[in-house]
């Protein structure tokens, strides 16, 4: 069996872990205790987990998050979820081939109605998530006394922090720029344990809003249904990412970069050895660089633009790796059998249409895709409609940065506190402008200028697109690299001035988010100076006394020259500082280390032969609806999404439409329809699935 | 729009739903011009994708019977007749009694139905077991069993009548409201709506839970309060069982629950709210997945080991006696009601659908004056259904 865990990781550690046995197919296999069925069983190098009872193609894990049922198990019989349902020793855990028979499974009602009578709960304030959003809410909301019930449905609050191993970008004071994603989620969770008013549930869904404007709760700690109904409700549910219709696109090993981030990052497995990546924005930019450090070897990185959308930095970093990013190309298909081995990929025009004849094939045994996220708004439009007041925050309301995010709960929360009628000063508008600030999009890319020389050791700050990012100013222990603290978009500009000079501290280079602050020292040689550049990676690949290729920031190698030393500051534990003795020439062009970390390069030339998938374009991965389908409706005049419901049963299957709701669309535009003619389907709850036992036990016991 | 020859028809049916689909398809197919008026996007978008599907002759009432029966014949033939694919099932029905005053009820009944040529028995608990071998066993005293009864897809089946009725050239204008009639003294004439006016020899109301308001406008009291009713899907599981499983039982909150396995898998689950929902409300409530779980678990233990996918709610238009309202009225000429379904509008729209067009080309035989008869909008409403 394949042993596809990660072992060492230069910014994650690597917990010790009981190993508990399991039976898959009733053979024998070793799992961490804690982790979820999914994780263990790619880690023993199954993907393939069941096949779909509609035409037998093989199933995986997909969102990794609950939502869709596409990780289907058995477990004792029982049809769970296995990216949600942890390992327990002795489970025996089958595949999932077609429709689950539970016909064998106890029958006995059990000790279902052993429950007693369930009251509404009413509260001032449900937040629903804990992510950057809801917890800077809950925390703005708890110095001022208000009681919130903030609920996740992951055991860990942090959102999609836990998952983010990078320094954030951003205002240092407001939102913890400089600050990895991981250590934020730890902070704000600590603050969240100090405040008296503020109540926390984890392992809790949200699954619906009802009538009377409650919210129905599934609290899976002790398997409780509970009817929450609060005056004020904030959605801080974050984002779902959007799909791609390719052919082969439900193969097994496709996923989207958040199942990828939680399987190689949370849980410390690793999905792939081959990665192949598209979306060039920073979704797409940082999970391939994620990967990297997992060592996973990223194969290619496509994107249908002409330029990477995401952070120039993030960009850089893979390019540092001699990782291929291809601009204006897209993915046409993923091959292979049960589980992706190739993609095919081509070149598009202006138009975003593939160029015939431009079509090249890529081996690889992961596909990520990062396309862009949607808000997570089913929770807004109901609360809105049922007239319960509610507010969202984060990328739940508007995609953009958890440093944005972050600062949205904080304006949400004192919005809500005036709703309460709570004695507090309206927003200034100071902070609207300053989320605006946070939430904007990155700027053009300048062309590398020409680097100044500032005496005998100096910062250079080699960061050359606008985006709203301040720790390298904000560190500085001498104040001399400055932004403009009104508009945190500018570039750095180092300066001397009051006879301060740099004293070499090399904060500047542990701190910046981009990796784009490298530190000249000829202090000790006029002719060699050293240039000190910081590396996420583990120490193993790294060595004083290596010849070490360096490259510019556009990744193009400049020569190779010996390592002299190494360190890393204390407060920047997770980030080696690499110092490169090299020519004076060069030395403020340097930006990065190109290392050959403990991954393969790409698999070599002889283009095996690959069985042709047969899957043609699936929309809807839950009911397998092909765009052949739902372009034959549209065609017969169908402008009515609930038609294509009705007739295909698209949306209707386990995760309600989240993922090919917005591909439909996309057909319909690729017909020429403009999607104002076009109905939306109407969203109902449940809005993830929960067990009826469960919901059972609820049953209020009306007097009769 | 103004051109007189396209605001002509021979016959406007008000509601592209349950009862007027069919209806237009039965009245476009013999030649007539047909205009369908509905005030959502497409066919079926106010009660017809709510309903879960159940088709069944077993009623207890003959007229109903009689419309159960056709209709049943429609669906049942469908696809072999028309290649659509509505996901028929004969899957039967039954009515289960757990307790002697149902078993008393559903027994006496079997005799009355028999009588309407209905293929009905009644099973004794080991009988029954062998059908539905998941049933809770315990108190179980037996239950009906109707084979030729069945389910099919509301949502599919509104799509092909539609489909059909516009090959046969009923025009359907989607996203249009009608706001009056027109008439000249006690002939209705036409209707007018927020885009412009129509005319016909023929007006029908097929409104469904709108009914009442919408008769109002000539003057017309129609006893049609809608309330409503929430039903839930599972995920799919493989078959456990086939026939909808109807238990009668009264339980805080519901007057009855019902509840069947679809073709695709999923479990189909639903109640009767007691008191009842007035209104046309379809909002999920608070409180139906619980306690619809609860009698779900009840009643098939072994579902407690799924997972619900999804709830929804719609709309019975419910008359005074709970049997629907069919046929011309008295002093309107030109004017027809197909209202009141009482909830079965789409296990009766295809009977409904042939007895309109019936009624429309006056060739109307001794069944069709049987049902219009007992479904008369100048009955006493006195009677009471059974069979909910």
């Amino acid at each position: 069996m394949p042993h596809n865990r990660i072992t060492q990781h230069p910014i994650l550690e690597i917990p010790e872990k009981q190993t508990i046995e399991f039976y898959w197919q009733n053979q024998p296999l070793q799992a961490k205790q804690g982790e979820t069925i999914a994780s263990a069983l790619i880690a023993n190098g199954i993907n393939i987990f069941g096949h779909h009872p509609k035409d037998d193609s093989p199933l995986g894990l997909f969102c990794a998050n609950g939502q869709c049922s596409q990780c289907l198990v058995l477990v004792n019989g029982k049809p769970v979820k296995s990216c949600m349902t942890t390992v327990t020793p002795g489970i025996s855990v089958m595949p999932a081939d077609g429709l689950p028979d539970i016909s064998g499974l106890p029958d006995s009602e059990s000790s279902v109605y052993q429950e007693g009578i369930k009251e509404i709960i009413e509260i001032p304030v449900l937040i629903i998530g804990g992510g950057p959003a809801g917890l800077s809410a809950a925390i703005e909301l708890g110095k001022l006394g208000v009681d919130v019930l903030l609920v996740d449905d992951k055991s860990q609050l942090g959102g999609k922090l836990v998952l983010q191993t990078h320094r954030f970008f951003g205002s240092t004071k407001a939102v913890y720029a400089g600050t990895r994603g991981i250590d934020i989620a730890v902070k704000l969770s600590e603050q969240i344990k100090s405040m008296a008013t503020v109540d926390v549930w984890l392992e809790t869904t949200a699954v619906g809003i009802f009538e009377e404007k409650t919210v129905g709760l599934w609290r899976a700690t002790d398997n409780q249904y509970i009817l929450i109904k609060p005056e004020v409700l904030l959605v801080a549910t974050g984002a779902r990412e959007r799909s791609l219709p390719f052919k082969g696109n439900t193969l097994p090993g496709i996923y989207g970069a958040g199942a990828f981030q939680t399987l190689a990052n949370r849980d410390l497995v690793k999905p792939a050895t081959n990665l192949f990546i598209v979306g060039g924005g920073n979704v797409g930019l940082i999970a391939g660089y994620h990967a990297l450090q997992a060592g996973i070897n990223v194969v290619a990185l496509v994107e249908a633009l002409p330029e990477c959308g995401g952070y120039r930095v993030h960009r850089d970093k893979l390019a540092r790796f001699n990782v291929p990013i291809l601009t204006s190309q897209t993915i046409l298909e993923a091959k292979g059998k049960d589980h992706v081995q190739s993609v095919v990929i081509a070149q598009v025009d202006d138009t975003f249409k593939p160029i015939q004849g431009t079509e090249q094939e890529i081996q690889c045994d992961c596909v990520l895709i990062a396309v862009g996220l949607n808000p997570v708004d089913e929770f807004f439009h109901k609360a809105k409609e049922v007239g319960l007041t509610v507010f969202a925050a984060g990328d739940a309301a508007e995609i953009a940065e958890a440093s944005a995010a972050m600062f949205a709960g904080k304006i949400k929360a004192n919005e809500i506190a005036q709703v309460l009628n709570l004695d507090v000063p309206e927003v200034p508008e100071q902070w609207r402008k300053f989320e605006t600030i946070l939430k904007s999009k990155p700027g053009e890319v300048q062309p590398i200028k020409q680097q100044e020389i500032h005496g005998d050791v100096f910062p250079v700050t080699h960061c050359r697109q606008e985006i709203p990012c301040d720790p390298c100013s904000s560190i500085c222990p001498q104040g001399l690299i400055q932004i403009d603290p009104e508009n945190i978009r500018a570039l750095p500009e180092f300066c001397t001035f009051d006879g301060k000079n740099c004293i070499g501290c090399e904060r500047c280079v542990a701190i910046c988010p981009g990796l784009a602050v490298t530190l000249v020292d000829f202090r000790k040689d006029a002719q060699h100076p050293t240039v000190s550049i910081p590396l996420e990676f583990s120490k193993e690949y790294i060595h004083v006394g290596d010849i070490v290729p360096v490259t510019d920031i556009d990744g193009q190698v400049l020569g190779k020259y010996p390592v002299v030393s190494m360190r890393t500051l204390r407060q920047f534990s997770s980030t080696l500082i690499v110092r490169v003795q090299v020519p004076a020439a060069i030395a403020t062009d340097i930006s990065g280390i190109q290392l050959v970390a403990g991954w393969d390069r790409p698999a070599s030339e002889d283009e095996k032969y690959l069985e042709q998938t047969d899957q043609e374009t699936i929309i809807c991965r839950c009911e397998h609806v092909t765009a052949d389908e739902i372009r034959a409706l549209i065609r017969e005049g169908v402008r009515d999404i609930n038609q294509i419901k009705a007739e295909t049963k698209a949306t209707m299957g386990s995760c309600g439409g989240k993922t090919c709701l917005t591909l439909i669309k996309k057909i319909f535009r690729e017909e020429g329809i403009p999607l104002e003619t076009v109905t939306d389907p109407t969203q109902r709850p449940v809005f993830v699935e929960m067990p009826l036992e469960t919901l059972a036990k609820n049953q209020q016991e009306d007097v009769e | 729009m103004n051109d007189s020859s396209q605001n002509t028809f021979d016959c406007i049916i008000i509601g592209a739903g349950s009862i007027g689909t069919p209806a237009a398809f039965y009245i476009a197919k013999s030649g007539l011009k047909v205009l369908v008026i509905d005030r959502y996007p497409s066919v079926g978008q106010a009660s017809n994708k709510h309903a879960i599907g159940g088709i069944r002759a077993t009623h207890s009432d003959p007229a109903k019977i009689h419309l159960g029966n056709r209709s049943l014949k429609v669906f049942s033939t469908w696809e072999t007749e028309f290649g659509d694919d509505i996901e028929w099932q004969e899957g039967g029905y039954s009515y289960v009694a757990y307790d002697q005053e149902n078993a008393a009820l559903l027994k006496a009944l079997i005799l009355e139905q028999q009588q309407h040529n209905l293929e009905i028995s009644w099973l004794d608990a080991p009988d029954l077991l062998k059908i539905i071998p998941k049933l809770n066993p315990q108190d179980l005293l037996g239950g009906t069993f109707s084979p030729e009864d069945g389910s099919a897809s509301p949502l599919k089946s509104a799509f092909a009548f539609h489909k059909r009725a516009a090959e046969a050239d009923a025009v359907f204008n989607f996203n249009e409201t009608v706001v009056d009639f027109i008439s000249e003294g006690s002939r209705i004439k036409g209707v007018v709506t927020d885009k412009g006016k129509y005319y016909s020899q023929w007006v029908i109301n097929a409104a469904g839970g709108w009914a009442k308001p919408l008769s109002k406008k000539i003057g017309l009291d129609v006893p049609v309060e809608p309330d409503s009713h929430e039903a839930a899907i599972t995920e799919p599981v493989a078959r456990i069982f086939y026939p909808m499983i109807v238990d009668m039982r009264k339980r805080p909150g519901s007057a009855n629950f019902y509840f069947y396995q679809h073709p695709t898998g999923k479990i189909i689950f639903c109640m009767t709210p007691d008191p009842p929902i007035l209104g046309t409300h379809t909002i999920a409530s608070s409180d139906f997945l619980s306690k619809a779980s609860r009698r779900l678990i009840e009643i098939m233990p072994v579902l407690r080991h799924i997972r619900v996918r999804r709830v929804w709610r719609g709309t019975y238009p419910m008359t005074p006696d709970g049997s629907p309202i069919i046929g011309k009225v008295n002093g309107l000429d030109g004017f027809i009601l197909a209202v009141g379904m009482c909830g079965q509008g789409f296990m009766f729209g295809p009977g409904v659908g042939q007895l309109v067009s019936h009624l429309v080309l006056n060739e109307l035989d001794e069944a069709d004056k049987i049902i219009l008869d007992n479904l008369s909008f100048h009955r006493k409403f006195e009677s009471e259904e059974m069979l909910k």
